[in-house]
């Protein structure tokens, strides 16, 4: 047995993951070739937000030498079940449109053929006939919450700060699109997508077939090229090649275009939040009264609405204040249906409470990072009013880390100088691995009372050490690039006493054969957790049998001894161990208990902490921002691989201030899509994003095996308000939006 | 049929004259490393060296490579440009990779570069995992 002295967890550790990618080795979905001569489909997709579909004739399509056949909407709901939500809105959603398209890109119809260019051909030979209705808005949801004593901090009050925050819709963008092969046998499916979880989502895909679950064979390729949630919306797809090819009696496979990615895969939400909140003169906050409106889009797909709920455990934010309402609705329109996004839920909710406590800290007169420290939670755990368990932190120090880190009583004097610039600060909790049952907070306790409660978070995995003491891991986290098979290797290397390089990790999922539950998958920075709590905990039984079989050997037989025994000579084993040498287990993070009776959710099992402060200078005659300086210190308690870690960190910065300087989505009135390029949807590249300061404080996780908290999402969360808080404080003005593009902040010069 | 010299092999393809070099190089040739994010030009994901010279193969036509050389990331050597990568996690997810190592041994091979020169390059692919700031750092050690 290889003794190392130093841990390898903890360890900032290159990964096994990138010599194949760096090769041009790596499988993603439309490398990958499963089944035999599987066809390739198009989409015909509605070019109009509204319209009802009056006739759709394929008669010269299905002419065209190579073509096998279309799928249509009316079809599609013949032959499926419209998809379940966490609420029901009386606009059933099916994976093609029939009589009604809702969306300007919603699928209507796949031509099937020999080759995608044949396929497209077809798709254009199609003739749908519509009839463009007017776009609409539906209200479709509506709940009042309230804890502490609300009416009574707002009468208390000395000073109250009203505004409205509204966060446009903008999306991951991950490079590569969705893809799936679909291959209907008999009565059941198989098929690859690179879906990326939550597992809930396959439950509901197999609803929509009509098929029991073990009847959905789902599995990714090895490789995904990122996702950021936005992969999680690939399930529709799954049902409608699924469809096609149970039609059409052939393997199907599709892979998405950038054009059908903007337009159709998935968004976030846009959120319009109107936010009052209650000081008294020394700066204690004493509640908060938000009202949200949340556009979904079209259709409330599952996990929707979700982004609304994700935060509610921390709609108090960094602070102690107890009193708090929500006045929560939910609106349908005639736009691509939003879904997971990173940061989820957590960008909105922070650009309200952080612009808030930046323009009170200027009616109060005092300094903004004063006054956040005058208010931030002290004492852990922490419950705050909504139910949210903050399980360890040291708040104020990471304020201190930050202010010091950036200089910014040296910034602040330079302010006063004279010097063109603006400080913006955001404190911002993280949570990560969500409890399944939040997404129940949309339902009155009455109707959860009458349903089954849902909560949870489990993870699962499988080790197995083969007859020649080869150690196999298999993973269901569904990693898109964020080195969950490294880490893994680290965790099963410590507690196995190998050397992680001659473990082999698994990230491949497979329904048939992986260990997992409803909440699998890699979303909610649900990875350093309970995904690594799950190969801890299979490792650990592992090391537990290995350490009997070695007691009962009476000597310090080496690993491949012990696997000889159980797979050789399984006689050998004590009396009443069973053979071979393999570990299934799940591990489940404590505290997530379904919604109580009076709306009180812990909705992540674990909360990191995160200071940002940005400084930014505005060019007053072109109304550019050039962010000078952005130092974030973090708290998610034990690192796991350092490396990784701030690889995640300078990954979610980069999509925050992304929606802080570049991305928005862009409807017109009639709801036709202006941002359906990559020349329309600017992401930003090197040359765009300012350079980052990340410091590190580690609070250990007291809700994790390992100590460790996620931590992929906070600075998406914090970059967005934290630099439109330093434009503002730049500019003396109250009044940015997202994304505060040279063109707005130039209007805002003029004012 | 076109006949192209790829990572130094004489293959030949049928191409009609529409096929994307892109869906030659991987669906006729079965050379996957070279991915596609957006047929548009903008990701540069697709980035192959064609004659010498770093293009985007979604916007070149594979009958316009017929008779020339290629080299995708499949006939890249491994070496300080991939160990820098991996030591500096310069990729992630790793889709958008091949396209960057390609467009940066376009650029290394010219002679010595600067970080203006090295972020410039960058400006035409999109990453959206890493942030790129330790791309750069990868390919400014590699640039040695």
């Amino acid at each position: 047995m290889k003794v190392t002295a130093e841990p390898w967890v903890g360890r900032a550790l290159p990964r096994f993951e990138d010599e194949a990618l760096l090769r041009g080795e790596g499988r993603f979905m439309d490398d990958i070739e499963p089944v035999p001569h599987a066809r390739h489909a198009a989409i015909m997709r509605s070019p109009f937000a509204h319209a009802r579909i009056e006739s759709i004739d394929a008669t010269a399509a299905l002419e065209l030498p190579g073509v096998l056949g279309i799928l249509t909407g009316d079809e599609v709901m013949a032959m499926s079940r419209p998809f379940t939500a966490g609420v029901e809105s009386g606009v059933p959603y099916y994976a093609a449109a029939s009589g009604t398209a809702r969306y300007a890109g919603e699928p209507v119809a796949v031509v099937v053929a020999e080759s995608r260019y044949l396929a497209e051909d077809a798709a254009e030979l199609v003739v749908v006939d519509y009839e463009p209705l007017d776009v609409e808005q539906l209200p479709i949801h509506e709940r009042f919450f309230s804890y502490g004593a609300v009416d009574a901090a707002f009468e208390a009050a000395d000073v109250v700060v009203r505004g409205r925050y509204d966060v446009p819709r903008w999306t991951g963008a991950p490079v590569e699109c969705l893809g799936v092969i679909a291959d209907w046998r008999g009565d059941a499916l198989t098929a690859w997508a690179n879906f990326q979880g939550p597992f809930t989502l396959h439950s509901v895909a197999a609803a929509a077939l009509g098929l029991p679950g073990s009847k959905l064979r789902l599995i990714t390729p090895p490789d995904s090229g990122g996702s950021f949630g936005i992969k999680s919306s690939v399930f529709v797809y799954v049902v409608l090649m699924g469809l096609a090819s149970r039609k059409l009696g052939v393997p199907v496979r599709w892979t998405e275009d950038r054009l059908e990615h903007l337009a159709a895969s998935a968004h976030a939400t846009g959120r319009s939040t109107e936010l009052e909140a209650a000081f008294a003169a020394d700066g204690e906050l004493l509640g908060l009264r938000y009202a949200v409106e949340e556009d979904v889009g079209a259709y409330v797909r599952a996990p929707e609405p979700a982004t609304l709920y994700r935060m509610h455990g921390s709609l108090s934010g960094a602070y102690r204040v107890r009193n708090v309402a929500a006045h929560n609705r939910v609106l349908l329109t005639n736009r691509c249906p939003s879904g997971l996004n990173r940061g989820f839920g957590g960008p909105q909710l922070y650009f309200a409470i952080e612009r808030t406590m930046d323009r009170a800290a200027k009616q109060l007169g005092v300094d903004p990072a004063e006054l956040r420290r005058r208010n931030l939670v002290r004492e852990f755990p922490y419950t705050t009013p909504s139910g949210g368990i903050y399980d360890s932190g040291d708040f104020e120090a990471c304020l201190d880390d930050a202010l010091e880190l950036v200089r910014y009583d040296d910034r602040r004097a330079e302010q006063v100088a004279g010097e063109q610039i603006g400080i913006g600060i955001a404190c911002v909790v993280e949570p990560s691995v969500s409890n399944m049952g939040y997404i129940t907070l949309a339902l009155t306790p009455g109707a959860r009372a009458a349903g089954l409660p849902k909560s949870g978070n489990a993870e699962g995995c499988i080790i197995t050490i083969g007859p020649l003491g080869g150690v196999s891991v298999r993973l269901s986290t569904t990693p898109q690039g964020q080195g969950h098979r490294t880490v893994a290797a680290q965790i099963v290397a410590d507690r196995l006493g190998v050397d992680p390089a001659e473990i082999e990790v698994s990230g491949e999922m497979d329904t048939s054969t992986n260990a997992w539950s409803v909440a699998s998958g890699a979303y909610s920075s649900r990875f350093s957790g309970v995904g690594a709590g799950a190969v801890a905990a299979a490792a650990d039984k592992l090391a537990a049998k290995i350490a009997a079989i070695r007691e009962h050997a009476g000597e310090e037989i080496s690993l491949r001894r012990v696997a000889g025994m159980c797979h050789w000579n399984p006689e050998s084993l004590p009396e009443g161990m069973e053979a071979g040498l393999s570990a299934v287990a799940f591990f489940s993070a404590p505290h997530l208990e379904p919604p109580d009776a009076d709306d009180r959710v812990s909705s992540s099992a674990s909360h990191g902490f995160i200071v940002d402060v940005a400084v930014v200078n505005v060019d007053r005659d072109t109304g550019a921002v050039r962010v000078l300086d952005y130092v974030t210190v973090h708290d998610a308690g034990r690192l796991l691989n350092p490396l990784i870690v701030d690889g995640q960190i300078k990954g979610g910065f980069a999509h925050g201030a992304a929606a802080a300087l570049f991305e928005r989505i862009i409807y017109d009135a009639d709801g036709t899509l202006l941002t359906g390029t990559f020349i329309d949807y600017l992401c930003p590249t090197a040359p765009d994003l300012p350079p980052l300061t990340i410091a590190h404080r580690e609070t250990p996780s007291s809700a994790m095996p390992l100590g460790a908290k996620g931590l992929g999402e906070g600075n998406t969360m914090s970059a967005p308000v934290a630099i439109a808080n330093a434009v503002a404080d730049a500019l003396g003005t109250d009044g940015v939006e997202l994304p505060v593009t040279p063109p707005r902040v130039w209007e805002l010069l003029q004012q | 049929m076109i006949e192209v010299r790829v990572n130094g092999r004489l293959r030949r393809g049928e191409a009609e004259p529409r096929l994307l070099l892109s869906d030659f190089l991987r669906h006729e040739l079965g050379l996957t490393g070279t991915h596609v994010g957006c047929e548009h030009g903008v990701c540069g994901a697709c980035t192959v060296e064609l004659d010498g010279l770093a293009v985007r193969s979604c916007l070149t036509l594979a009958v316009q490579a017929d008779g020339c050389e290629i080299r995708t990331v499949e006939g890249l050597e491994w070496g300080r440009l991939q160990e820098a990568f991996r030591r500096h996690h310069a990729l992630q997810c790793g889709f958008c990779t091949p396209g960057i190592l390609m467009a940066a041994t376009d650029l290394l091979a010219r002679g010595p570069v600067t970080r203006e020169q090295v972020v410039d390059l960058l400006g035409g692919h999109l990453c959206r995992c890493t942030g790129y700031e330790p791309i750069v750092s990868a390919i400014l050690e590699a640039a040695g």
